[in-house]
């Protein structure tokens, strides 16, 4: 793995190692000194053309816990706003010697374009492009999935395992949605079920081709007794008065395709409920599904800064990526062992 | 250098082989009758003789983007393609759309001398489909406009359109559509469809350009206009304009080469050399505009050469410029295509490359016959050479050609304007200012 540009380059062993590395630095995000020493010495630099605090804290987070000296470049007060092109501002960041660019930027296919063009010879990772890929987004849900779906909740040990058999749906604007792009992708490698559920108007043409199945219809998706079930964010602008509007009104979504307590009552005893955040409480998800015991969304934001440490990790300190061999070399890096214990501080 | 010239052993039409004497502009003889006294002879054996192409869709960037071409360096293009004339679309800086900027762009492509420069008049003042630009003032300009567009944008207006259908009938002018519906492509990257789903670029249905070519099919009729349709590219485009002909409608449409060989699927890369509007469409969408062409349906090939900066290519997708360069590349896909496949003969890509964008630009000399008194515009192709396009070394000033590295069959061996050769062994030949016309 050379950069991270979308969920669809995974194999599944790459992605179960992902994932097996995330949960042995969540191991260590346990423990009093949460910092390790890996990374010491790298730039990551996180170039973000589109506001999103969340995800730039999550990476800057995850790359401060390894030890990487962190540079942030924001789109807004920076030359960019000046009508510095991505070009130019990816060689200023070569030139500073940037170790890795996490970029996220509202152009689908800009971290390829980076990542491609010879601009940069650091790693690439996709922290949201468009409505294309967000795959460490993608990522953190499998991790989710995968503690509670297959590890009982953190309970059982899941090193190795994969997603096969469960059933999830991604509920809201496919359309627009990088999210369930990403996840849509994922989930199918690790062996999981997808079913898209949104209005026509919010379902691309040419999904058909996906490796989901599709549905209109939220409350017959779920009497289906999903594992799991995704839950998207709609954007008000998406709705319009006008001609061209994806649904009459937020009212009529919500009624049609909000997960409110009514429907939770449903779901299987074991299903969870995601969110990629941030929540539109009231239209795609109401209070009660959002606070209820069955939704791990706080959690999905505690497990993102692990998976984007693994990732971090991998990209650039993990050269040998057997996922045997790749534990080992972990501990030697990390100072951790894999199974928790700490060898040195 | 001699005004004379002898094609020996040249296959017109690819034809039987004979000599063809070329003097002060004319065709003079042919066969046994021409002779090589005082001719530069030039050896034609096995090479393919066309009459001079004409293009019916070329940016020529000129006035306002001259740092992606000029009038001199799209014609130099031009030439080195087999072109004798183009046809320069209005979208330019300022529009084209007064008889002061055609005249200004014919005098430039007179005095540069490598090509006929035929511009083409804007339908609406500034391209804004708001009102009818002063289209009969373009039209008996020096320039002498016949084809009319505002090509880079759709005349989606229904009034417009119908107003500009039935006007230019009075000096036997056609309106050429750029068929796009605005509210349907908003924000628009690639052909919606499988591909654009899984990139997450916003989609460009099909039907944004065959509502309006069936739109403007009937409003064509309704008024007993002639209609000519840009750049189709989808298969359903095919059919309406195949059920248009039937129907009698004086219709004809143009597709570009690119449409005739590349796919969707080359956006998967992002690489913005492939985005070009009207967007590349799907394999069956391809398979349907050969078909077109083969069938007559789709009656010329246009290049929509499009030139553009590097800085308006070397960007994220979303950022690029639309367009690709084709002039160059032009006779070269369409033998790939349609020739070496035995769709077309070579008497057929005469027609769709000169003779029939000739007649709906209503150019007089150009689009002739290969014989005894015509004027000597003429392109001698060699079908059997490959090269592989290397952008950099195209006479057009941008690089942005979705074949670059791609290996092509056929060379355009020789080029002549009026009796005087702009390519001679595959290289452009300067005259100097001011020969040309």
């Amino acid at each position: 793995m050379r950069h991270l540009l979308s969920a669809g380059d995974l194999t599944r062993d790459e992605a179960v190692l992902v994932l097996d590395t995330a949960a042995q630095m969540a191991a260590t995000q346990a423990r009093e000194i949460k910092k390790l020493p890996t990374l010491r010495g790298r730039t990551v630099v996180n170039l973000f053309f589109e506001d999103s605090t969340r995800t730039r804290i999550s990476f800057e987070t995850a790359a401060k816990r390894l030890s990487a000296d962190v540079i942030n470049f924001s789109a807004k007060g920076s030359s960019v706003s000046k009508g510095e092109s991505l070009k130019d501002t990816a060689l200023t960041l070569q030139a500073m010697g940037a170790d890795a660019v996490v970029i996220r930027h509202h152009a689908s296919g800009a971290p390829h374009t980076l990542a491609h063009a010879g601009w940069t010879h650091g790693a690439v990772v996709n922290a949201g492009d468009g409505m294309h890929q967000h795959p460490t987004q993608a990522l953190l849900d499998a991790f989710t999935l995968r503690r509670h779906l297959v590890g009982d909740g953190g309970r059982a040990d899941v090193t190795g395992r994969d997603l096969a058999g469960a059933h999830v749906a991604i509920v809201g604007d496919v359309l627009h949605s990088r999210v369930a792009r990403s996840n849509v992708q994922l989930l199918h490698t690790l062996g999981a079920r997808v079913t898209l559920v949104a209005p026509p108007t919010l379902v691309p043409v040419g999904a058909g081709t996906w490796t989901a199945d599709v549905s209109y219809d939220l409350d017959e998706t779920l009497a289906t007794g999903p594992d799991a079930v995704m839950m998207l964010r709609v954007q008000r602008e998406r709705m319009s008065s006008a001609g061209g509007g994806y649904f009459p009104s937020p009212l009529e979504y919500t009624r049609a395709y909000g997960l409110d307590g009514r429907r939770l009552a449903v779901l299987p005893e074991h299903a969870v409920v995601l969110h990629p955040g941030p929540m539109n409480r009231g239209l795609e998800i109401s209070a009660d599904a959002a606070d209820s015991p069955r939704a791990v969304i706080v959690e999905q934001v505690a497990n993102g800064v692990a998976v984007r440490m693994a990732v971090l990790y991998l990209l650039l300190a993990g050269g040998d990526q057997r996922p045997g061999a790749d534990a080992e070399d972990m501990e030697a890096r990390t100072g951790v062992r894999t199974d928790g214990t700490r060898v040195h501080a | 250098m001699s005004t004379t010239y002898l094609l020996r052993g040249v296959a017109p039409l690819g034809g039987d082989r004979t000599d063809v004497r070329v003097e002060d502009g004319v065709v003079t003889a042919l066969g046994a009758d021409a002779t090589a006294d005082g001719a530069t002879v030039v050896d034609g054996d096995g090479l393919v003789l066309l009459p001079g192409l004409v293009d019916l869709h070329t940016h020529l960037r000129e006035p306002g983007r001259e740092d992606a071409e000029t009038v001199a360096s799209g014609t130099r293009a031009a030439a080195a393609g087999g072109f004798t004339a183009v046809h320069a679309m209005a979208n330019t800086s300022p529009v084209q759309d007064t008889a002061g900027v055609v005249e200004q762009v014919w005098r430039l492509g007179r005095d540069a001398g490598w090509a006929e420069v035929r511009p083409v008049g804007a339908v609406t003042v500034g391209l804004a489909g708001e009102r009818l630009a002063e289209l009969q003032a373009m039209a008996r300009s020096a320039a002498a406009v016949r084809v009319f567009s505002d090509d880079g944008k759709c005349v989606d207006d229904p009034v417009l359109m119908r107003r500009a259908l039935e006007y230019v009938k009075a000096f036997d002018g056609v309106i050429a559509q750029h068929a796009q519906e605005p509210r349907l492509t908003e924000g628009a990257q690639m052909h919606e469809g499988v591909v654009s789903a899984e990139l997450g670029l916003t989609g460009w249905p099909a039907v944004a350009e065959e509502a309006i070519i069936a739109r403007d099919v009937l409003l064509a009729e309704h008024v007993g206009s002639r209609l000519h349709v840009c750049h189709l590219s989808t298969a359903g485009s095919v059919e309406i304009v195949r059920w248009a002909k039937a129907r009698g409608i004086a219709v004809t449409a143009e597709v570009t080469p690119h449409h005739l060989v590349l796919t969707d699927e080359s956006a998967r890369g992002y690489d913005p050399r492939f985005k070009v509007n009207p967007p590349l469409r799907t394999a069956e969408d391809v398979e349907a505009v050969r078909a077109g062409l083969e069938d007559g349906t789709i009656d010329v090939v246009a290049t929509d050469h499009a030139p553009h900066t590097r800085e308006d290519k070397d960007c994220e997708w979303a950022a690029a410029a639309f367009g690709m360069t084709g002039l160059e590349t032009a006779l070269s896909v369409v033998q790939a295509t349609m020739v070496d496949t035995g769709r077309l003969t070579w008497a057929d890509v005469a027609r769709v490359l000169s003779h029939t964008p000739a007649a709906i630009g209503r150019v007089a000399g150009q689009g002739r016959p290969v014989a005894v008194g015509e004027p000597a515009n003429l392109t001698l192709v060699d079908p059997s050479a490959r090269r592989t396009v290397v952008p950099e070394r195209q006479a057009t000033a941008s690089v942005n050609s979705p074949f670059a590295g791609t290996e092509l069959p056929g060379a355009v061996v020789a080029t002549f304007l009026r009796g005087r050769p702009t390519v001679l062994d595959g290289v452009l030949v300067d005259a100097g200012a001011g020969v040309g016309a």
